[in-house]
């Protein structure tokens, strides 16, 4: 029993509320975000450690003995994902600063942002179903908000379609959510859980499982459900667009990753074995679909989607080391992809397009800018030494070892894909002939803008060089998550 | 009685999926709506409909969860479960939110576009 699993949503939740009472007061909110994003990061990583040295941590609300109360439960999957969004709340706030307009930055952004974390956190610390549909609604309906901030065209009419999507899919999350009730009657997941291994063979759960599927796929954009996706984002401004790319899906990818490694482990040959069918379909379409696009931001946008499909793979190959794959995978993810849509936002900066067929040519002027990109992109694409190279080295060496030769190609075809996207970007926007209009702006402006996306680009690295201690970190929560028994044991206590 | 709720029920999502899949942003947002009804009433049939005493409890009665059924019995009186009550609480608040915002969002975008009908509303150009 820890007070501390909570910190990371209160201390969202009350920064949030103290933002809203410095309304109007631009700089005092800056260093009040600032300040409440390193906050966020010390909590995280004190949790993350204290449940690396003392198992999972565990607080029941009002003292409610356990499957009535609501439970947070933190494991090392749900404490790195902890940190890994205060790690991007803290670079999105730095390139806020510099890159967001002044109307928007005015109009409470600063507040909704916190009430958004303080959703994302409570989905990762959150031990109860109910409760993590809450936490969703919280994240989303702060996400309607920042997505649609500004109201410039594009963002309105994308921003209603985001909605409309979202709104429909917590209905059924609501209904899978219901249905289980209905089955356990109980909504606290170790509990849950525990009334499902007692009846293995009853198909209903089967059944919500699907349902369950259907509505963290739509969430975290895979295959079919991820139309929504390109064009919300292309939408939203860089600040809020790279913090999203890096966090909002990968709370969908959470929550599958959880209730199919806790709850649904049942009947793995008909799941598991459909959710690897649906990653590589979202890998595949992903990627064809970047290669189609011209445009920095959308075909960033696209190769989320299809790295959405690899998180997913080492879920559906369900072995230990597939799953450390995954944990491993999604935190290069996080970190890489928002570098990306920063390095994005400063080419915009200094251009005011996305769009190829307006600019080219930057290396001349920026080579700082086109050699980070370099650096960021190839480790996307899973070039050594950095990060994406070790985490697809395990998904791989993963599906091999379980014989699914198909996976196995498909993740491949789809890397070479990605490098490819990845050397187009550069070829397009950073080689050539210089051409288009520059923004003229000082080199400590530029070098400001630049800073977010280099220390991810330095984590990135620190990642890939310090893999060995990151795979056992991901060894250890894999293995908490392929014996649901720990999690079970922890939360109801015997 | 499960019956006769599980056909409304099934009526309100005929309903408003139908409604979902038309054109006119109105109908969109009413059928999600609908749709949401038809989820609280499902979830009042998943705690069970019976009858028996409302869910308040001495300070010295003891609590028996009955398995399998989702009730509750305090000496040997069966009770109604209170969680999905609390449950369709929460929902329907989250809803109104929810179908608040999609009213405004709808609105501004009309503004902006002049026009309710979703099919012109595609496309990728960023005005």
């Amino acid at each position: 029993m820890s007070n501390l699993v909570a910190f990371p949503v209160l201390l969202s939740f009350g920064t949030g509320i103290l933002l809203l009472f410095l309304h109007g007061r631009v700089s005092v909110q800056r260093i009040v975000a600032f300040l409440g994003s390193l906050g966020l990061l010390g909590v995280s990583i004190t949790l993350t450690s204290t449940v690396w040295q003392h198992g999972i941590q565990v607080r029941t609300a009002g003292g409610w003995p356990v499957p009535f109360g609501i439970t947070l439960a933190v494991d090392l999957f749900g404490g790195m994902m902890t940190i890994l969004a205060a790690i991007i709340l803290f670079t999105s706030l730095l390139f806020a600063y510099r890159d967001l307009d002044p109307a928007r930055e005015k109009n409470f952004f600063y507040p909704v942002l916190f009430f958004m974390m303080a959703g994302i956190n409570l989905s990762f610390v959150t031990g109860d179903l109910f409760n993590l549909f809450v936490a969703f609604e919280v994240m989303l309906i702060s996400s309607y908000f920042l997505l649609t901030l500004g109201g410039s065209g594009g963002q309105l009419r994308e921003g209603l379609k985001y909605l409309i999507l979202n709104a429909t899919a917590s209905t059924v999350f609501l209904i899978a959510v219901a249905l289980l009730y209905g089955v356990t009657s109980s909504l606290n997941m170790a509990d849950v859980a525990a009334k499902a291994a007692q009846q293995p063979g009853n198909p209903y759960f089967t059944l919500i499982g699907i349902l369950f599927m259907v509505v963290f796929a739509s969430k975290g954009a895979l295959f079919p459900l991820y139309w929504w996706l390109p064009r919300s984002y292309f939408f939203a401004p860089n600040g809020i667009a790279a913090l999203f790319a890096a966090m909002l899906t990968k709370v969908g990818v959470y929550a599958l990753v959880r209730v199919f490694t806790l709850i649904f482990v049942h009947d793995t040959s008909f799941t598991h074995n459909l959710l690897l069918w649906v990653a590589g379909l979202t890998m595949l379409l992903g990627v064809f679909g970047a290669i189609a696009q011209y445009d920095f931001k959308a075909i960033l946008s696209y190769h989320i989607i299809s790295q959405i499909g690899y998180m997913i793979m080492g879920l559906g190959l369900y072995t230990p080391l597939a799953l450390a794959g995954t944990v491993f995978y999604i935190a290069h993810h996080i970190i890489v992809k928002s570098g990306l849509f920063l390095l994005a936002g400063v080419t915009q900066r200094i251009t005011g397009h996305t769009d190829f067929k307006k600019y080219s040519g930057l290396l001349t002027g920026y080579p700082g800018l086109a050699f980070t990109f370099l650096a960021t992109g190839i480790s996307l694409a899973g070039v050594p030494p950095f990060s994406g190279f070790f985490s697809k080295f395990a998904l791989l060496k993963a599906a091999v070892e379980k014989g699914a030769w198909g996976i196995a190609t498909v993740s491949l075809v789809v890397s070479l894909f990605t490098l490819f996207s990845m050397i187009k970007i550069y070829r397009k926007a950073f080689w050539g002939k210089e051409s288009g209009e520059r923004t003229k702006r000082t080199g400590m402006d530029h070098a400001m803008a630049l800073l977010p996306a280099l220390i991810l680009l330095a984590l990135s690295v620190a990642m890939g060089i310090g893999a060995r201690p990151m795979m056992e970190f991901a060894l250890a929560a894999s293995e908490q998550l392929m014996n649901p028994n720990i999690y079970i044991q922890a939360v109801m206590g015997r | 009685m499960e019956l006769l709720t599980a056909l409304v029920v099934g009526l309100l999502f005929a309903i408003g999926t139908y409604l979902l899949l038309t054109k006119n942003m109105i109908r969109v947002v009413l059928g999600n709506a609908l749709i949401s009804y038809g989820t609280n009433m499902m979830i009042l049939t998943s705690g069970r409909l019976k009858t028996g005493r409302a869910p308040v409890l001495g300070g010295t009665d003891e609590i028996v969860a009955l398995e399998g059924t989702g009730g509750l019995a305090v000496d040997g009186i069966s009770y109604i479960d209170p969680i999905p009550q609390a449950l369709i609480l929460t929902a329907i608040v989250i809803g109104f939110a929810v179908t608040a915002f999609i009213f405004v969002l709808s609105y501004r975008t009309v503004q902006e576009y002049g026009t309710d009908n979703l099919d012109e509303l595609r496309g990728w150009e960023n005005e």
